[in-house]
């Protein structure tokens, strides 16, 4: 047990330093692409943090969340990208 | 310019019934488990949010044609309804109903009038968020 304990702090860890890594991509990115990829990964990280949570919690109350970050994420990083590509996330008639 | 989203239209054809899935599993799900009326309201609107950029709001308005104030309206009455519920029965307001019941084909269910009230809560969030998206954003 503890040596589950102390491998999911390990794995915990390593993904919290990789969202600091991604947090200093958003700050310096030198365009707008660079910070959306930055901010999807974090919503990946999140959702392998939440589920190193929950096993760390002993409980499987958190899986429900595990799924909607991953839809919020590919929602939001769709949308920004449409944003960036064409000024204009929802349009009213499309021409083609 | 033209442009060509044939990756992002498929890959929205399959997606979005994966999230109304889930939405209604969060939804049955909320008396026991994580969810409810709230999140799942919540996600099925992101489900409408994610057609409506893969296309336009004339195309998700020729696919489902809702008019989104007349669902909150509807919602509130859900919710005031399953509170006429007890005051009918001689109970205070909002006083609601449980028991087993027979169904045909599904054998013996639990069922809760709280699920209708669940009903209308979803039907308010589903309804105020895509009004507030489709108004944003068909103004110029």
């Amino acid at each position: 047990m503890i040596i589950i304990t102390t491998v999911l702090a390990i794995a915990l860890f390593m993904y919290s330093a990789s969202i600091f890594l991604y947090l200093y991509r958003i700050l310096k990115g030198p365009t707008t692409s660079d910070k959306v990829v930055a901010l999807d990964s974090i919503g990946m990280n999140l959702v392998a943090i939440v589920a190193l949570l929950s096993m760390l919690l002993d409980t499987n109350a958190y899986l429900d969340v595990i799924l909607l970050i991953a839809l919020l994420a590919f929602i939001g990083t769709v949308s920004f990208a449409k944003f960036v590509e064409k000024g204009k996330v929802i349009e009213r008639e499309r021409d083609n | 310019m033209k442009t060509n989203d044939v990756l992002l239209r498929n890959v929205t054809k399959v997606v979005v019934f994966i999230i109304f899935l889930f939405s209604l599993h969060l939804f049955l799900a909320g008396h026991y488990n994580p969810g409810g009326g709230f999140v799942a309201g919540l996600i099925s609107a992101g489900a409408v949010t994610l057609t409506l950029i893969a296309y336009d709001s004339q195309t998700v308005r020729s696919m489902l044609n809702i008019n989104t104030i007349m669902m909150t309206g509807v919602g509130l009455l859900f919710a005031v309804g399953t509170g006429m519920i007890g005051i009918l029965t001689g109970d205070p307001f909002l006083t609601h109903k449980f028991g087993h019941v027979d169904l045909p084909i599904l054998g013996d269910t639990s069922l809760h009038t709280a699920t209708i009230f669940d009903l209308g809560v979803y039907l308010v969030v589903v309804g105020v968020t895509l009004t507030i998206i489709q108004t944003i954003g068909e103004s110029d």
